[in-house]
């Protein structure tokens, strides 16, 4: 019995251990944002210091056009995950319900689509980023991504089982097929639709790749792009960036706490199944 | 006999997809091939050159060093994502109080940007500031450089990796071991077998298909690598962490060798392509099992 006891002690401790290494880093973080300039760099550092403040924060708000970053990412990640929703949603829907001439065709070509990441067409996407006169466009942050075969499958994949005789019943009292859509099936989706509106609005308001493409003027910064081109590469002005930081990742952590279930199960059904 | 109507229905319904991956995928990656075999430097017209990009990339030390950097790195970080997504897992799915908020810990640095990522750890390793270097001279021990000494900046690359990634690939181990059966583990207890070799004999063995998912979904997505490098060395020093994409990147918007950067991308997507097959390959074979 004691023995137990003891390898009972010693996983605890050991979760105390992994806890510190998951959360010091950000907590640090945090808590250095609120330090005035001159303590920042004080030896020996404190976790709190002497007179935590906003000063940090004020600073960003007053120096750069961080508003005007914030709000252009809060509108492109809530347009492009309507979007996403709709188009995977209407996608994924009809993969499961429907058998047409082409279809192992077009759902091949979905297949496909997970083997072409960004990283490889950045040269000819950007090409035509600017022939369909998306550049330097919040839209062209918004469109071009807004189709994704990981939606596609996990839409397809929620409706499958769910019976066709739901379809079958609508037919047969005159409804039309999209009104069987909207009236009878699309209301039937709103856990997977949940789903997909957390992991497209965090892709989103993450995403690095896509506005280093496509935007150049600052006017059209997003947080991740504005923290990325703000930091040099030997000199970082670290007051106002761990402020950003910080506000940057509270929509996120709201977004965790809240809806936590969901975003792990629907990592599961996404990643597992594909 | 169907109607019109419901023949014409899911064509209309996918046109929205199909338009954009059209747009947006199949063509550049198509153009991006054509592009291999021109010169071009994004402005001017494009010159076809044949095969000049790839006999230029074969002999490429740059560009080889980039890419066996690349493969080491992920030669690194892989085993380490899939050691601590599996220890992770072990250690959520013994009887532990607060299970939940252990999991929501350990997953939470995957909800980060890896930009935010790169420069937290960026703060926090600073070499004169830095509170790590700080804790280690209180220890009596000389500061260390991380991010300044090639070798010191590839170790906190991988090991930052490993800690923004293990918490996503955590959640699928743990839904694999919880899918072993209960029954084994009592057999085994009874038998006298230790924690290790229930693991060992048991647990490994079964998480067989989840385990290989792993290892191909994190290659996937470590071999891709750039924003947290960005944010963390920019790729430096001097060039120690600079890994396929950012040379890609570097080598058609700074460099306007778009021809040539294509050429290089062709070669970061047949590794990719491959590995994607073998995704396939294990995604029907997982499910068939499940079955």
């Amino acid at each position: 019995m004691k023995t137990k006891r003891l390898a009972h002690a010693g996983l605890y401790l050991l979760l105390g251990i992994l806890c510190f290494i998951f959360l010091m880093p950000i907590v640090w973080v945090v808590f250095s944002s609120f330090k005035p300039a001159g303590e920042l760099f004080a030896w020996p550092p404190s976790l709190i210091g002497k007179n935590p403040g906003l000063d940090n924060y004020i600073l960003a708000l007053e120096e750069g056009d961080f508003v005007r970053y914030f709000v252009n990412t809060v509108m492109v990640s809530l347009i492009a995950t309507l979007l996403t929703v709709v188009v995977n949603v209407m996608a994924g829907y009809v993969f499961a319900k429907y058998h047409f001439r082409g279809e192992r065709l077009l759902f091949g070509m979905v297949m496909v689509t997970l083997m072409i990441p960004l990283e490889v067409i950045m040269i000819p996407i950007f090409k035509v980023i600017v022939a369909t006169k998306l550049y330097d466009s919040l839209w062209g942050l918004i469109i071009p991504a807004v189709a994704s075969p990981t939606a596609v499958f996990l839409v397809r994949q929620y409706y499958v089982p769910i019976p066709n005789e739901l379809m079958e019943a609508a037919r047969i009292d005159g409804a039309s097929e999209l009104q069987i859509f909207l009236r009878v099936m699309l209301p039937l989706a709103k856990p997977v639709v949940s789903v997909l509106c957390i992991f497209s609005f965090m892709w989103r308001w993450n995403d690095y790749l896509w506005p280093k493409l496509v935007i150049n003027n600052k006017r059209n910064y997003t947080l991740q792009l504005a923290l990325a081109n703000f930091s040099g590469e030997y000199s970082v002005d670290w007051n106002s960036l761990l402020a950003m930081s910080v506000i940057s990742m509270i929509p996120v952590l709201i977004v965790f706490v809240t809806l936590q279930k969901y975003i792990i199960g629907g990592m599961t059904a996404g990643g597992v199944k594909g | 006999m169907k109607s019109l109507e419901r023949k014409l229905f899911p064509y209309l319904m996918l046109l929205p997809m199909v338009i954009i991956f059209g747009v947006f995928l199949f063509y550049p990656a198509l153009n991006g091939f054509k592009i291999s075999f021109m010169k071009w430097d994004g402005i001017n017209a494009q010159e076809f050159i044949g095969l000049k990009n790839y006999v230029k990339l074969l002999k490429d030390k740059t560009f080889w060093r980039a890419f066996t950097r690349t493969i080491a790195f992920t030669a690194m970080a892989v085993p380490g994502i899939y050691v601590a997504a599996m220890g992770l897992a072990l250690v959520l799915t013994r009887e532990i109080r607060g299970s939940n908020f252990f999991r929501a810990v350990f997953y939470w640095p995957t909800m980060i940007s890896s930009i935010v990522v790169g420069l937290s750890w960026r703060f926090l390793l600073g070499e004169d500031f830095g509170v790590i270097n700080y804790v280690i001279t209180t220890l009596g021990r000389s500061p260390v450089k991380w991010l300044t000494d090639p070798r010191a900046a590839m170790g906190v690359v991988v090991f930052v990796t490993v800690w923004s990634l293990a918490g996503y690939y955590m959640v699928m181990f743990v839904a694999g071991i919880k899918a072993i059966s209960q029954d084994y583990y009592e057999a085994a207890q009874i038998d006298g077998a230790t924690f290790w070799q229930q693991f060992w004999y048991i647990t490994l063995p079964l998480l067989k298909a989840t385990s290989l998912l792993v290892l191909v979904l994190s290659t996937v997505t470590v071999i891709k690598t750039y924003p947290l490098v960005f944010a963390l060395t920019k790729g430096g020093p001097a060039g120690a962490t600079k890994f396929m994409v950012q040379a890609i990147q570097e080598t058609g918007f700074e460099k306007s060798q778009m021809g040539y950067a294509c050429a290089m991308a062709m070669i970061l997507f047949a590794v990719l392509a491959v590995l994607t097959m073998v995704q396939f390959k294990l995604n029907k074979g997982g499910s068939q099992n499940e079955d």
